[in-house]
Order: structure tokens, then sequence, then C-alpha cells
């Protein structure tokens, strides 16, 4: 039986998504900070107070940049293992979840990639179970290294069901 | 004509493996009549249900009438009608079924011919409606479940009542492999919800409540200022009637409940204007939970309802099917409920541990009814603020399972763990536990429900049924 140790232990290699998604994240809270900077700029400076201006870019920056500390810490959090009968899926950092989702239950797996995913060569591996809970989503992984994780945890998934 | 003997010759070789083929076919053309067969003339008006009466009464209404509107008018309607009843014949003339070499095959559709085959070996269940039109005319429903659930139910809409008996049980029979007389499996009745009982237990649920309520101000307003109360009528008529509906609804369905025990699962019997029998094979309960509102306290009473894995459904067939899948027992005493429950679920965990003290900072409501306990086999949870809900789950149908961690249960070193099942409305919550208890669960858990899930197959290879989410060897 397992112990409470080997979830957390060194035994359990948990790898984490690629560090281009904390790229990714970084450059999506700039785009959508300088967006706003624009905006509440813009919309300042026409109605003639800027000073306002200036205010609101700062607190935007202060803002964008606490958001990308949150940003990073909640792609660190994101982890998975790979064990001999199911695979496990750590993320979150206020609401912490671990999910263990054995690969015999496995309905199929999904891999996708929006346009900047792909633009940084990255995609996000799904698994999915019959239980509409499930929450296995894995994003970020390097578009070869979600390509193994698919065929990997298809074979198991085989494999599992069958019972072997 | 004689001289084409020789050539015939190889056609007859080959005729005579078709007739081998047919030969399932020719007996069972002697009870289920191996040709194409149809429905009930009648179907399309059943079908199209009140919605067609309705307009078939509109329309015929001025033609009846004296007062006569435009003879175009008129001609205008009845050509509508002739319509209808054209359209209504062409879906009934192109619908047909028959039984083939243990196939059940069923086509309709004019320009869209659809072709539906469900193999009689792999029938889970068969389950007769009867909605209150198709029961003036003695009508029924066959609804054909088949194992794997992916796909659509079969229906056969509508035969005469006693041709659908016949028909369900040789269906029946013949998915079983056996002869196509056998009469179907005895059944044990096991329970039936007294009307009185039902109708008092509507009158003191939510929906039941709200419309009291509604009554009772209507009557005063009636009393205090006579002219409000009909103004506030004539207003809001729909309104009322909306109120009315769901009460309604839930007597009608669960009408005279019957549960009984067949060896294929629980068969379930209800209705008042809409009769229904239904079939829940045991192996696709995923969860059972059993709810008891604070209103029923006094009497002791309880709601079970069972959760059955489906796939996602669209239509109206499937909602109805889901919706009466749900209550196994609308209302009964604790007794009861726990009778039905052992019936589905036998050896249930008895001990439930509470939660660490300091989960009331948590969840100050929930606390007095937060349990949890398990054995090898099921899992067991209670939880509710007001009402306790108890939820069993089998750990064979465990799907996957989670450990959640907020922010304030950090601070007091607690977590809680879910495990997921493919059911719809049901899933275990281990609410609040401590922190290191959760982190043991999380380790072990996962191992319990996969020996739990391929256990009594003695090496053989469990098959999952990835649809269902449930293994059989």
């Amino acid at each position: 039986m397992a112990t409470v140790e080997e979830l957390n232990d060194d035994a359990l290699t948990w790898t984490a998504p690629s560090p281009r998604l904390r790229v990714l994240r970084r450059y999506e809270v700039l785009a959508g900070t300088l967006a706003l900077m624009i905006l509440a700029a813009g919309v300042s400076i026409a109605l003639g107070a800027s000073t306002v201006a200036a205010g609101a870019v700062v607190g935007l920056a202060i803002a964008g940049s606490i958001a990308d500390v949150v940003a990073g810490r909640r792609v660190r959090a994101w982890s998975y293992a790979e064990r001999a009968e199911d695979l496990l899926v750590r993320r979150g950092v206020m609401f912490r979840r671990t999910s263990v989702i054995p690969y015999g239950r496995m309905q199929y797996v999904e891999v996708t990639a929006g346009p900047f995913e792909r633009g940084f060569g990255l995609a996000t591996v799904q698994m999915h179970t019959a239980a509409a809970a499930s929450d296995a989503r894995i994003p970020g992984l390097a578009a070869a290294e979600a390509a193994r994780l698919r065929d990997q945890l298809t074979s198991l998934g085989e494999t599992h069901a069958m019972g072997l | 004509m004689g001289e084409p003997a020789g050539p015939d010759r190889p056609a007859g070789g080959l005729s005579a493996p078709e007739d081998e083929l047919s030969s399932p076919e020719g007996q069972a053309a002697a009870g289920l009549g191996g040709d194409w067969q149809r429905l009930h003339p009648l179907s399309p008006l059943v079908r199209a249900g009140r919605g067609a009466i309705a307009i078939v009464f509109v329309l015929l209404l001025p033609l009846l009438s004296h007062q006569r509107g435009s003879l175009g008018n008129d001609l205008g309607h009845l050509g509508l009608l002739i319509v209808i009843l054209v359209v209504g014949v062409i879906s009934w003339l192109v619908t047909r079924w028959r039984v083939e070499g243990g196939v059940l095959r069923v086509e309709s559709g004019l320009f869209r011919r659809t072709s539906e085959r469900f193999p009689l070996s792999q029938i889970q269940a068969i389950d007769t409606v009867r909605p209150g039109l198709a029961r003036i005319f003695g009508l029924a429903e066959l609804r054909i479940r088949l194992a794997g659930g992916g796909r659509k139910a079969g229906r056969l809409a509508y035969l005469t009542s006693a041709e659908a008996e016949t028909l369900r049980a040789r269906l029946l029979a013949l998915s079983h492999g056996m002869a196509e007389e056998t009469p179907p499996a005895a059944e044990q009745a096991l329970l039936t919800v007294p009307p009185g009982r039902l109708f008092a237990s509507i009158l003191l649920s939510s929906s039941g409540l709200v419309l009291e309520l509604v009554i009772v101000v209507l009557l005063a307003l009636a009393i205090l200022a006579p002219g409000a109360a009909a103004a506030v009528i004539s207003v809001g008529a729909i309104a009322l009637i909306g109120f009315l509906v769901i009460p309604f609804r839930r007597f009608n369905g669960d009408y005279r409940l019957t549960v009984s025990d067949a060896p294929d699962g629980l068969h379930l019997r209800s209705g008042l204007v809409e009769t229904s029998a239904e079939t829940i094979p045991r192996g696709r309960i995923q969860a059972i939970r059993m709810i008891e509102p604070l209103a029923w306290k006094p009497f002791g009473w309880c709601r079970l309802e069972v959760d059955v894995a489906t796939q996602k459904s669209k239509g109206r067939q499937d909602r109805n099917q889901s919706k009466a899948a749900r209550a196994l027992l609308p209302v009964g005493s604790r007794e009861q409920a726990a009778f039905l429950v052992a019936r589905v679920f036998p050896d249930l965990p008895e001990q439930r541990l509470a939660p660490p003290t300091r989960a009331r900072w948590k969840s100050p409501l929930r606390f007095r009814l937060l349990s949890w306990g398990a054995n090898e086999r099921y899992a067991v949870t209670t939880s509710g603020r007001l009402q306790r809900a108890t939820d069993w789950v089998p750990l064979s149908k465990v799907q996957s399972i989670r450990l959640l961690e907020g922010p304030l249960q950090r601070r007091l070193r607690l977590s809680s763990i879910h495990l997921d099942t493919a059911g719809r409305r049901v899933h275990a919550v281990l609410r609040d536990r401590d922190r290191t208890e959760a982190a043991a669960l999380l380790a072990q858990l996962p191992e319990q429900c996969r020996q739990v899930a391929h256990e009594g197959c003695d090496g053989r290879p469990l098959r999952v049924d990835l649809a269902l989410g449930e293994g059989h060897c």
C-alpha cells in the first residue's frame, strides 16, 4: 500500500509543464496590461486629465506585475506524475487539487493547441473519463512531450481497460 | 423454360444456405412474424400528442361552428388538416419493424430513410411507456435499451398494449437465448408508495410549499380585496399554472410507484396519467442518495434517488427516461429506504467517522451532518446544511479521485476528497477531513477501487465498458 509520503516523495517523478508556458503566460499578462493602459490613458487624456492618466498607467503596471507573479506561481504549481496504474495531476495555488485518474478509466485523450500555444510550440493534454467531474488537464506541454504523453496514455489505457 | 435449369442449379445451391440463414427467422415467423410489420395506425396521432389534437381542434372549430368565415379561409383550414393527416399517414406507412436473425430492425423516414438494428443479444432492458393519450387508445410504447449505453434506445411507438406485452416477453426471452415462448422471469414486489403519503410528501416539498403559499396569499387577497385578486389571477394565470405543474408532474410520475426485484434489475412501475414500467439494471447504478428534507422530519420520511450512468443525451424521450430513473423511492420511511438500499448495495459500511472538530470553522452549518465511512466495496458520505443527504458509492464505480484544499482549509489543516462516478447528479465528497487522513486516503483509495473493480474475474480479463465506466468479466 502506498503511504502518505509516497505521494509527495521524490520517488515519484513529478514533471512540470514546459518553461515556455511561463513565457506565454507573461506575454498574456503583458498584452492584457498594455491594452488596459492604452485604454485608460487614452480616455483620461481625451478628458484632459493627464495626471490621472499617469496614475492609471502606474497603477496598471503594478497590477500587471502582481498578476505576472500570480501567473508564475500558478504555472509552477502545475505538475503531473505517471504511476504504474494511474496518472496524478497537481495544480492550484490558492485551491490546491490533486487528481488521481486510473488509466483503466480513461475514455479518450484530447490534445489541443490554441493559436498562441502553437506559436510557442505548446499543447494541452486532457484525459477524459466517464465522470464529467474528472479533472485531468495538463497545459503547456512541449508539442513532442504532448504527443508522447498522448500515445503513452492511450496505450496504457488500452492495456489497463482489458485488465492485462 | 426447361433449359435454364442448368444455370439455375448454382443459384439453387446458393439459395440453400440462404434458407438455412433464414430458418431462425422462419421459426420466429410463427410468433414474431419475421415479415415487416407496421406500428399501430394511430401512432402518429399519439406521438404528436396533445399538440396535434389542439391544432386539429382549433382548425375544426370554425368548420363546425355556424359562424363561418369566408369560404377561402375554411378551405385553407381544411387543406392544412388534410396535409397534417397525409403527413401522419405517410410517417405511419414508411415505419416498419421486423425481427430477423436475432436482430430487431426498425426502418423509418420517407426521404431520409433510417434503418436501426438492435441485436437481441445486447438487450439490457425493455421499458414500457404509456402516455395518457396512448392509454385512451389502449396503446403502449416499447423502449429497447442496449448494453453499452452510448447508443440511443430503440423505440417502437406505438403497439397495442397486448401486442407490446407479448413482444416484450418474447424479445427478452430471445435475448437470453431461450425459446421465444418462455415467460418472463418472476419478479418479487418489494414495496408500493401509497398515494396518500405521496400527496402529503409533495405538499410538504419545496415546490409544494411554494404552491401553498401562493394559494394562501391569493385566498387572503380574495377575501380582503376581491378586485385585486381577480386582477392578479387574470394577469398571472400562466405563472399560476406554472406553480401547479411541478407538483402535479411529481404526483403524476410517481403515483403508486412500485419497486420490484427481478433477475435483470429493479423494476419500477408508476404513473397516474402516463404509466411507465422501467428496469434499472443493477450494474448501471453508480450511486444512491438518500435525502431527508426538514419538512418531512416529523414523519420520518426520506427520498431515495439512484444515479444511473448515461451518456449526454438529447431529446424528449431520453430526458423523461433519466428523470424517471432518479427517484427509486419518492417518499418512504427510513426502514423502507434502508431495505431498498440493502437490496441494491449489500454489505454497506456501518461505521462512520466525523470530521475533526476544527472543521466547524470551515463548514459551520454542515458540520453537524458531515461524516464518511467505507469498507472494501462501498463508501458512504453524509452532508447537508438543513436536510441530510447520504450518498453511497460503490468503489468499483469510481472513475477518478480528487483531493481539494482551499485557503481556509489549509489554515485549518483540512482537505476534501471527491470520488467521481459516471452518474450525473451524485458523487461522494469526503468533506473537511484531517489533512494527513486525506493524504493517506488519496494514496490508498485508488488501489482499493482498482482491486474491487477487478475482483470476481478470477484472473479473467476485465472488460471495461468505457462508455459507462463499468467493468464486467
